[in-house]
């Protein structure tokens, strides 16, 4: 069972604040579906490699060549804060 | 006018009439629209539509309406993921595929209703509200693309993009009782696709008869060399409309036939393979081992995905942003407003599943269950040509079902997600009826052999009267 702590700390790492209530709501249902997740330890896999990616493709590599890129001005159209032709965040560290 | 029309009845009314008049009577049909499919309708589609008259008809979808998933980008048209944390976005440039149609002369009706970030097979986790089933308005059109499939449904439009992340396509076509195409990862550029689990999702078609999503596919299909992921083979879809089954070798797994599949829809699709052996195919069962771990490993790796693709929506360069006395509370407190539940539910399971200590006990444990799922694809497909089954184990459920139980949600997807999986490609087409509800029959083939699933559900269709079924009036 997942604890309410560590809804909280995963919503820390996942950036998405979380209050008491929702907590014990998250607790619950995101224990029902890990214990379900936990069916995999039934399966034997040694010696099997992982699959990332299905088609067998490695190293896609491109010419080095400059492209135009999008509008500046179309780009900022869709920001909350725009100062001087940049986007306008919060601190950061 | 809310009647089904396929690519080439839409033709011959744009011959006798012109695109304009067509698309003019698409809109207004959605205008008095019950089922609640659209998120917002196109207001260039008229222009567009003049376009293709002005053309004099090039073009393989010259004038022919579309509607596109509202995670598709489409430049200059809101693309929200229905969700509130995209709410006012309009994208800058269109995705790879609006290219393709665009340059076919296609006429962009608007964006189509959707799970937000295509998480659901119910279309009722979006900001916009819940989309209705044709069929029954009671009922869910399926999900994540519910939307796409219940307007063509509905006669809302004639053919649809959707995208399948689990069964996306596959699950609302068969609810709603239309033909959905997922193709071969890789088949179709990514490119512009609002990504929620990137090595699983695919653009993929809908529409009223096997032979348009061939259409579609001819245009959207093929290499983009912005999508480090497409490769470049050519297929010929089109070509691989031929009504002739004779000698297909059909596997059909024990495994799809599972617990809880509904009768209506196991009879349906039991009746189906007859109607193959009868048209000259032979079938055969066979085993799928792996089938029962697919849902556990599938939505570990779809959750770990998407906790990693959703982490730029933290309202800094689109969509709304709360206030915070620096980034990380700003970020925490805009994502918990405005990302629904469901959305925060997976992220944060996917952020757990790649948290320390748990990475190798969840997500690659779930990786190496996908290779054993990819085998049994591999091993099943060298003895047959495609495999068969039911779509989905029921019929649309009720609207409000399985919204408050997740895993219970989750557990309907048994029959899909395995080939994305493995990255096969699939197609769901009608096959009968349950309680007076479209049953999808599903047919499965090896990478980019979508000419043989193609033939297969084509040559189907053409010999039974299933895709003639239609709602009753909607609009």
């Amino acid at each position: 069972m997942i604890t309410k702590d560590e809804v909280e700390h995963v919503g820390w790492l996942a950036r998405i604040e979380i209050d008491d209530a929702d907590a014990e709501d998250y607790a619950v249902k995101l224990s029902s579906v890990l214990d379900y997740f936990g069916q995999l330890d039934e399966v034997d896999t040694e010696g099997v490699e992982p699959t990332y990616h299905v088609a067998d493709i490695m190293n896609v590599f491109r010419e080095d060549v400059v492209t135009p890129s999008l509008d500046q001005k179309d780009v900022l159209k869709n920001t909350a804060a725009e100062k001087d032709g940049y986007i306008k965040a919060p601190r950061i560290i | 006018m809310a009647e089904w029309l396929s690519i080439s009845d839409v033709k011959r009314k744009i011959s006798e009439s012109s695109a304009e008049e067509v698309t003019a009577s698409y809109l207004e049909t959605i205008g008095k629209s019950r089922i609640n499919g659209y998120t917002c309708t196109y207001d260039g589609a008229l222009e567009m539509a003049k376009m293709a008259d002005k053309g004099e008809g090039e073009g393989l979808l010259a004038g022919v309406p579309i509607a596109i998933k509202d995670n598709i980008s489409t430049k200059g048209l809101a693309t929200t993921c229905s969700s509130k944390i995209l709410e006012g976005y309009v994208p800058p440039y269109d995705a790879h595929v609006i290219e393709r149609l665009k340059a076919e002369g296609a006429v962009i009706l608007g964006k189509t209703n959707m799970d937000e970030f295509a998480m659901g097979t119910s279309t009722e986790s979006s900001c916009y509200g819940i989309t209705m089933n044709p069929w029954d308005l009671e009922r869910v059109p399926g999900g994540s693309s519910g939307g796409s499939a219940a307007v063509v449904a509905a006669g809302e439009a004639p053919i649809s993009l959707g995208s399948d992340t689990g069964g996306s396509v596959r699950c609302p076509a068969a609810f709603c009782g239309v033909v959905g195409l997922k193709p071969t990862y890789g088949a179709v550029s990514r490119y512009g696709l609002i990504s929620y689990a990137n090595s699983l999702e695919q653009i993929g078609p809908m529409a009223t008869s096997v032979e348009d999503i061939a259409t579609v596919m001819d245009v959207i299909g093929g290499y983009d060399p912005r999508d480090s992921t497409s490769i470049n083979r050519e297929i010929g879809y089109r070509d691989a409309l031929v009504d002739d089954v004779k000698g297909l070798k059909i596997g059909v797994p024990d495994e799809y036939f599972g617990e809880g599949v509904d009768s209506g829809v196991e009879k349906s699709v039991w009746d189906a393979i007859s109607k193959y052996e009868e048209m000259g195919a032979t079938w055969e069962k066979v085993s799928m081992p792996n089938t029962k771990y697919a849902l556990a490993a599938y939505y570990t790796i779809a959750m770990s995905e998407a906790s990693s693709n959703l982490a730029r929506f933290d309202g800094t360069r689109y969509g709304p942003r709360n206030d915070g006395e620096n980034w990380h509370v700003m970020a925490s407190r805009t994502r918990a407003e405005y990302f629904g539940k469901e959305v925060q539910r997976r992220i944060l399971l996917g952020t757990y599943a790649l948290s320390a200590g748990y990475q190798d006990k969840y997500y690659l444990k779930a990786l190496k269950v996908r290779t054993l799922v990819k085998q049994d694809f591999e091993k099943a497909l060298s003895n047959v040509d495609v495999l068969m089954g039911p779509t989905m184990p029921m019929p649309a459920f009720k609207i409000g079902e399985k919204i408050e139980d997740p895993l219970s949600q989750y557990l309907a997807d048994v029959n899909t997600v395995p080939m994305n999986l493995a990255g096969v490609p699939c197609i769901s087409v009608p096959c009968g009826s349950s309680d007076g509800l479209p049953v999808g029959l599903q047919i499965i083939g090896n990478h980019f052999d979508e000419a043989t699933i193609i033939r297969s559900a084509y040559a189907f269709e053409q010999n039974t009267d299933h895709n003639k079924a239609r709602p009753g009036e909607v609009a």
